[in-house]
């Protein structure tokens, strides 16, 4: 017997509308209303903004470590611009630009990475997970809410978001896989941002794309510039459609860069070269995107200016806020307080109510409270 | 009422759960067509189909992630993990977040999931088919660790698991499957998670134990009774996490003794827990040290050797009689 080819069921495609010279794709151009075009670009400038000043409110100490989104606005934002109110989206901890849009106040935000889980609790009616800090480990949390989309017949979708590195990880593979068997309507965005912390692409995986590795698992991937909001968004607008149409996953990897740190915790200096980092600088999707709009004479100048003033008044806001009481630690651990915890939260009660009277009179009773089973005396008391 | 082995228990469990409510489902590998290795779920593929009673693919970490999504999204799965030694693949789904979502997400979200699992030694198994491993579980804020002992609190405590709100992780034990019958009663029945039950009522000695452990308990208390002369208090503790340390404590203040038997290794285990729980409720009730018997500290050393491993009688009736007569 010979040896024969198997074509691979779906060929990987690579999608660009707009690059960063400025040439167009007309026939590729997406179909967006003015409108849409100035509401994408505020959501994008609102991200970028953010990003900047949670960079100094960081370094001031005001909030703690945080993923900044610098140069990954446009795989963001075209990607959730597909989404409903009532579909799902699944953050990994690099979606500030896609939480804004979906909803998420910026105080809320600002309190998360202040380290209050306060600020990661959705609305009551928002579809959107907390974010996930582990990698990866979100993709099959997209997958089994896409499969009760699908239990329960519903018309929605679910798109989740994860990173280069994350497609190291045996999740994504087993979220990708499920998926691919069970064909539910889930769309897998990959920002792949070039580095993981210190680890580069060529080091993450020996894969041509990511995009690829969708054939894999059944359904199709595709690759897009990351960096190109329209080309992002058109990929987005098939994937969602599709899904929502019952035709099962895709994978989009949106090929971009992440200009800045991967945290507040990191020096990229360490690790990568600045020439890298000035030619993506050329790619900033920002510039591009504003440069289209200007053509269009869709571009109004005050946007900068409403959006730093949004974040002034939302920066009071959270600082505004009363400090953490100690005790919502344990609100939200169980249903209800099994007693030993119950007790525990009452020990801690206790504790506090001590040190806030902390100007008691000396010889006040001790602020531990009693044992259970404590004896009255003490054998050498007696 | 009818008489049921600990498999056909749990069967009725799920069959009763997924009668009652449609958003109760079931996923594991092999738990459709074939009816789970152990056949807790055999016929409910057949009854509900197979988008209710879902044969996976071979993937630890996403049948619990998966979980996640759906009870997030507000169904309630019921999943087999084959062997609880394999639980490890998928135990940062259960510990990074079915444990945490509702705290995460400040109670927006929760996990209404149960994770089912057979534990234990004594069925001459491969590796990794024969540990114990329910402190991993019982350390984990936010999960509850349950051990049903026998038909009838099996049945009962996978009702009361799959209907709580918070996720549980169901343990059961290999050699307890078939090992009885017991009367099941006719109508759907379902145990309090988080209360231990006195199984048998006595004096001068409290023996604590869960799954198949209990019974190890039980033949001790009656060699005991018909030799030594000592009617040990025997409790099923049939929840881990949370720890009933009232019934606990309020047993050995009045029988002043207490040993524990657990599969666990001993470091660091339950039973470190439970004399702790003892020491502090009971100090002054105390006639003996508390005695520990468990597995020891090595890895589950396969089957040949398995019997010297697991607790037995004989190990409990020289630590309850050294407790007796200190």
């Amino acid at each position: 017997m010979p040896r024969t080819q198997i074509e691979p069921q779906f060929p990987t495609e690579r999608l660009s509308i707009l690059d960063s010279d400025g040439k167009l794709d007309t026939k590729l151009e997406p179909k967006l209303s003015p409108d849409d075009l100035k509401r994408l670009y505020r959501a994008m400038v609102l991200g970028r903004r953010l990003d900047e000043r949670m960079l100094k409110l960081q370094r001031q100490g005001r909030i703690g470590t945080f993923a900044p989104i610098k140069g990954q606005e446009a795989s963001q934002m075209g990607s959730v611009f597909t989404l409903t109110p009532t579909d799902w989206m699944v953050p990994s901890f690099r979606e500030t630009a896609s939480m804004l849009w979906r909803g998420w106040p910026i105080e809320k935000i600002l309190l998360l990475f202040a380290g209050r889980l306060e600020g990661s609790q959705p609305g009551p009616e928002q579809r959107d997970l907390p974010i996930a800090i582990p990698v990866a480990t979100q993709l099959p949390h997209a997958v089994g809410i896409a499969y009760g989309i699908q239990y329960r017949g519903e018309d929605a979708v679910v798109m989740a978001y994860f990173g280069d590195g994350a497609t190291s990880e045996g999740d994504f593979h087993e979220a990708c896989n499920f998926a691919g068997v069970w064909h539910v309507p889930v769309v897998f965005v990959c920002q792949n941002n070039q580095w993981a912390i210190s680890v580069p692409i060529k080091k993450q995986t020996n894969s041509r794309t990511i995009a690829q590795k969708a054939s894999a698992y059944g359904f199709p991937g595709i690759q897009v510039d990351g960096n190109d909001v329209l080309a992002v968004y058109a990929a987005s607008r098939e994937a969602v459609d599709k899904a929502r149409a019952g035709e099962g996953p895709t994978l989009i990897e949106c090929v971009t860069y992440r200009l800045g740190v991967h945290t507040t915790a990191d020096d990229p200096t360490k690790y990568r070269a600045d020439e890298e980092v000035k030619a993506w600088e050329q790619k900033d999707p920002l510039t591009r995107f504003r440069a289209y709009l200007e053509k269009k004479k869709l571009l109004d100048g005050s946007v900068e200016e409403q959006v730093d003033e949004e974040i002034a008044r939302a920066v009071e806001r959270f600082e505004a806020m009363p400090p953490a009481d100690p005790l919502g630690m344990f609100d939200h651990a169980y249903a209800e307080l099994p007693p030993d915890v119950a007790a525990q939260r009452a020990e801690l009660a206790v504790r506090l109510e001590a040190a806030a009277d902390a100007t008691a009179p000396a010889g006040a009773e001790p602020v531990s409270p009693p044992m259970r089973g404590q004896r009255r005396t003490s054998r050498w008391q007696n | 009422m009818a008489k049921l082995n600990m498999v056909k228990a749990l069967n009725l469990a799920l069959l009763e759960e997924m009668e009652r409510d449609p958003d109760v489902l079931v996923i594991g590998e092999d738990v459709g067509v074939d009816g789970g290795v152990f056949r807790v779920t055999e016929d409910l593929h057949r009854r509900f189909g197979g988008t209710r009673v879902i044969d996976s693919p071979l993937a630890e970490a996403a049948i619990i992630g998966c979980s996640v999504g759906m009870a997030l999204y507000g169904l309630k799965p019921v999943c087999e993990i084959q062997f609880s030694g394999f639980a490890f693949q998928c135990f940062h789904q259960i510990e990074n977040h079915a444990a945490r979502y509702r705290q995460r997400s400040q109670g927006r979200f929760h996990c209404q999931m149960v994770i089912r699992m057979p534990y234990g030694g004594g069925v001459r198994a491969l590796e990794h088919h024969s540990e114990s491993e329910e402190q991993f579980y019982a350390h984990i804020p936010g999960l509850k660790m349950v051990i049903p002992s026998g038909p009838r609190t099996a049945r009962a405590l996978l009702v009361a698991a799959i209907r709580d709100p918070d996720p549980v992780v169901f343990f059961e034990h290999k050699a307890l499957y078939h090992a009885s019958k017991e009367e099941v009663p006719d109508e759907s029945e379902a145990m309090p998670i988080g209360r231990a039950q006195v199984v048998r009522e006595g004096r001068g000695l409290t023996l604590v134990a869960y799954g198949a452990m209990l019974r190890v308990a039980l033949e001790a208390a009656e060699t005991l009774q018909a030799e030594d002369g000592v009617a040990p208090e025997v409790i099923d503790l049939l929840t881990i996490s949370p720890l009933d340390r009232e019934t606990l404590t309020a047993s050995v203040a009045r029988t002043g003794r207490a040993v524990i038997v657990h599969e666990a290794p001993r470091s660091f285990g339950p039973g470190a827990e439970i004399a702790a729980s003892i020491m502090e409720g009971a100090f002054l009730s105390l006639e003996a040290p508390i005695r520990r018997v468990e597995a020891y500290d090595v890895p589950f050393p396969g089957f040949a050797r398995e019997k010297a491993n697991v607790p037995d009688v004989a190990r409990v009736l020289a630590a309850a009689r050294e407790t007796l007569a200190f």
